[in-house]
């Protein structure tokens, strides 16, 4: 009965195995390959293109920020260490650029003054229901931690922006609807924002749509995670530290075994109980042996 | 000899894996106690714009620099002549008034009495200076410490004068 | 029990031990007899030590810096991430540590299953564990809402909307549990004390969990009874402590390659997204960890019935030291339950990933097959196999089983031959 059974389980345990696989394959299907490129963020030792960062910086300022907030950034971030490092007289005038509301006065009342480097990124909107309004009901989201919000990330961000294309003849948009291949239902409402030459790159780039779109991403991937560096240089170090101790945990573990006998130590009685036998066995004592 | 040379080898490589570990503890420690110091968003508030063109000669305000009050005291012509006339002899922490106040009609310091942290009250005192309510320290017209437990004179932060009308704190 | 009695050497340690017997208890846990022949696989006792503190540390240092307001919380942990010193590797760590915490115990868990751990006389360690174990589960559930991210938000509805499945008062108990309408700024400032409160009750049940493991010692791979203080067992210290160092630093280097180099792998984006109540994510799941229940939740059709499976899952398992009436404890002599055991672990592994996949087509029916299983396993299968099954005979000591190991003899019986320059094959 129990090997009737026990076949029965092979049979179910095969039979569950086989759909799961199916099933999943099926799932597969509906996933979009998004673009890649060579992030220099990527891996273990991944760190920040600057130049970049700071170009990645000129296109969110001057494409991204009219509808699109960074609201937990502040100016000091742009020449803290492991960002796009400007200088801090650079990033000082970029933070004059903006005015922000500081208040109240002694009067009470509130007022404008140009932005230091500890204020937070100005944002283009009140609020989010003005940000919506503003946009015909869709919310341009805030892009702080963008890169880790979207699955896929980097690629998916970098892939969005490039996957604007005239729509199938099956489907009919809306006005001020967009047809992208990477976005979830391919409908958007952000119009494409990167066309060639949309903005002037100060080192002399190319700013090609690809260029920008690059770069725009380094800049929101290390919006993200601006500790990225830090992270990567302190994680290599770590690791370096936790394999000499454990070779050395390990050694010292060996040694300390050692004294209660082999390390094996089953292995070594075991011999001692067959060597009896042997012993018993022939009637005579078999210890010269080796 | 060979059992000598093997003790040696374990000891050795005993006090390596203590060691080793001793510096990774260290290490690990020093995260969470470094979390608790200002962190960078407090550390770059570092300067606040005062408008001083509306306080009058012999008044004061009071205002918000990294969580500490900061007086800002327009002094009058005797304020001035009492806190230059002292004798530096006759005080607990010498300092000269021309030092403290670099244009001897403002004095700007931080209100807070450098005994254990009180904020000291204006006008107030042996010294018509400020008067710490908390434990009796009295400060003259220069907010320097005279009489009572405090062991300085009132700290004078950094600041300067942008123009006639605004005084950059920090 | 059979240990020596520990005298105090100095005069004020004999004056401070018969007040306050701390040093009898360091003695007791350093000398504390474990069975030799203890695997890897017993070492993650000491894996979720390291991983509760682990918790605790950060989980205090977290809450010095944030703030369990709807405004705030969002943006004070981004706070922590940017702003704080070392901020983001504390995050990390406490983010990621959860997960490990619930690897480790699940290890644990299943090595308690493999090696009939629970059964008699260790019922108690094993409810303690379980204990413990929905005392970690409700812990991490109300730690992830704090962030008050999307999946923050909708997870506390879903979950505490179970509860509204109970007939006649559910709707007063969700609403007592919010304190308010839906689930707002009131929930999430209990949930955080809450989830600063359960880790200290956890610390307690650990301790009367190792305590109740004292008192009959450590089950062993082979499963019978060893004798205390004979050659069978060695002391605590330094043993087992140097072979738990070992695992415990692997188990580091796993624990930190996420938090260095993969810190949101295990976490969801849409977290990243603040919390929005007027905008369900398309596909909400729990964490990880979560999933099998997740799955039995949404295999059951009815609303009731699938939150009362989903308890019982877990609470079945308070019942297994008796529905397991086999005498016989480890798999390894189970040739049967062995293979079962294995199936279980699969089928919990399928109903994880199950979980993460919307109930339908496909998805839906291999959960039920797999819900149907699990209860089957515990329910039918081990009360028949306690009864039925034919068990491989059972050594007389923790050193025997090694020579049922056919390499070693073989080995035994190369040598033998050289030196006697025959076959000795026939011998035994």
């Amino acid at each position: 009965m129990l090997v009737l059974l026990n076949n029965f389980i092979k049979k179910i345990v095969i039979l569950i195995f086989l759909v799961g696989f199916n099933g999943s394959s099926l799932a597969e299907e509906s996933k979009i390959e998004f673009i890649s490129t060579d992030w220099t963020f990527k891996g273990v030792f991944g760190t920040f293109d600057r130049a970049s960062l700071q170009r990645g910086y000129q296109v969110y300022q001057e494409v991204c920020s009219g509808c699109h907030s960074m609201q937990h950034l502040s100016y000091r971030n742009l020449y803290e260490k492991g960002g796009p490092e400007f200088s801090e007289k650079e990033a000082k005038a970029i933070a004059a650029q903006f005015e922000v509301t500081d208040g109240p006065n002694s009067e009470g009342e509130m007022f404008q003054r140009p932005a230091r480097l500890s204020d937070k990124f100005v944002k283009p909107f009140p609020n989010v229901k003005a940000a919506a309004a503003a946009n015909d009901g869709a919310y341009p989201p805030d892009m702080s931690v963008l890169a880790k919000a979207r699955k896929g990330g980097a690629d998916y961000i970098y892939s969005l922006l490039l996957g604007y294309e005239d729509p199938p003849s099956d489907i009919q948009l809306d006005d001020g609807v967009y047809y992208n291949k990477f976005m979830s239902g391919n409908k958007i409402k952000m119009a494409q924002p990167l066309l060639d030459g949309a903005v002037e790159y100060a080192d002399g780039t190319q700013a090609t749509e690809k260029q920008m779109a690059k770069d725009v991403t380094t800049f929101l991937v290390w919006a993200a995670e601006p500790h990225l560096e830090a992270r990567h240089k302190m994680g290599f170090k770590v690791f370096l530290f936790l394999i000499i101790l454990l070779t050395l945990v390990y050694l010292s573990k060996q040694k300390v075994w050692s004294r209660f006998g082999s390390k094996n130590l089953e292995e070594e009685e075991t011999f001692d109980k067959i060597e009896k036998a042997v012993t018993e066995y022939e009637g005579e004592d078999p210890k010269t042996f080796k | 000899m060979t059992k000598k040379i093997h003790t040696k080898r374990r000891d050795f490589l005993f006090t390596a894996t203590y060691t080793i570990g001793a510096v990774g503890v260290g290490a690990t420690i020093w995260p969470l106690i470094d979390q608790m110091n200002p962190d960078s968003s407090v550390k770059a508030l570092a300067t606040t714009e005062v408008d001083v063109s509306n306080i009058e000669p012999g008044t004061s305000i009071t205002v918000l620099w990294r969580g500490k009050p900061i007086f800002i005291r327009r002094r009058t012509q005797e304020e001035i002549k009492e806190a230059s006339e002292v004798d530096l002899k006759d005080l607990k922490h010498p300092e000269k008034d021309s030092d403290r106040a670099k244009n001897p009609e403002w004095l700007v310091m931080v209100g807070v009495c450098t005994h254990l942290g009180c904020v000291p009250l204006g006008e107030k005192g042996e010294y018509k200076g400020w008067f710490c309510p908390c434990h009796g320290s009295h400060y003259d017209t220069s907010g320097r410490i005279r009489k009572g437990p405090a062991p300085i004179n009132l700290e004078i932060p950094k600041y300067e004068f942008v123009d006639n009308n605004t005084i950059k704190i920090g | 029990m059979s240990e020596t009695k520990y005298i105090p050497k100095s005069k004020f340690g004999k004056w401070f031990d018969s007040r306050l017997p701390l040093l009898t208890l360091s003695h007791h846990l350093t000398s504390y007899p474990t069975p030799k022949n203890l695997n890897y696989w017993w070492t993650f006792g000491g894996i979720l030590t390291f991983c509760l503190m682990t918790q605790i540390v950060t989980g205090i240092i977290l809450a010095m810096h944030y703030v369990a307001h709807t405004d705030h919380a969002f943006e004070s942990i981004e706070h922590i991430m940017r702003d704080i010193n070392y901020g983001w590797l504390i995050r990390y760590v406490h983010s990621n540590g959860a997960s490990m915490f619930f690897l480790a115990v699940y290890i644990h868990i299943f090595r308690g299953l493999y090696f009939g751990s629970y059964k008699a006389p260790r019922e108690m360690i094993w409810i303690t564990g379980l204990i413990i174990y929905l005392l970690m589960m409700a812990t991490a559930f109300m730690g992830y809402v704090l962030p008050w991210g999307q999946m923050s938000f909708w997870g506390a509805t879903v979950i505490t909307n179970l509860f509204s499945a109970i007939p006649l008062i559910g709707e007063s108990i969700t609403g007592w549990l919010w304190g308010g309408f839906s689930v707002d700024n009131p929930t999430l400032n209990r949930f955080y004390s809450l989830h600063y409160l359960l880790p200290f009750l956890i610390f307690g049940l650990v301790v009367l969990h190792i305590w109740s493991l004292h008192i009959p010692g450590n089950n062993n791979p082979v499963g019978i009874d060893v004798k205390k203080n004979s050659n069978e067992t060695m002391p605590f210290h330094p043993y087992m402590v140097m072979k738990d160092l070992v695992a415990l630093l692997t188990f580091i280097l796993i624990f930190f390659g996420f938090v260095f180099f993969l810190p949101n792998v295990l976490g969801h984006p849409d977290n990243y997204i603040p919390a929005d109540p007027l905008v369900t994510p398309a596909h909400i799941v729990p964490e990880w960890y979560l999933l099998p229940f997740y799955a039995i939740l949404r295999a059951i059709p009815s609303k009731l019935g699938g939150v009362i499976f989903m308890f019982a899952s877990i609470f079945i398992l308070m019942a297994l030291p008796w529905l397991d009436s086999s005498k016989v404890r480890s798999s390894s002599f189970r040739p049967i339950y062995r293979k079962f055991f294995w199936v279980l672990v699969f089928v919990v592994i399928l109903l994880g990933y199950l979980g993460a996949k919307p109930p339908e087509g496909i998805y839906l029916i291999l959960a039920r097959i797999g819900t149907a299983y699990y209860f089957i396993h515990f329910l039918v299968l081990l009360p028949l196999l306690g009864r039925y099954e034919k068990t491989d005979p059972l050594p007389m000591s923790i050193a025997d089983p090694v020579l049922h190991k056919p390499g070693i003899v073989d080995k035994f019986k190369e040598m033998a031959g050289s030196y006697e320059g025959e076959n000795v094959g026939t011998f035994k």
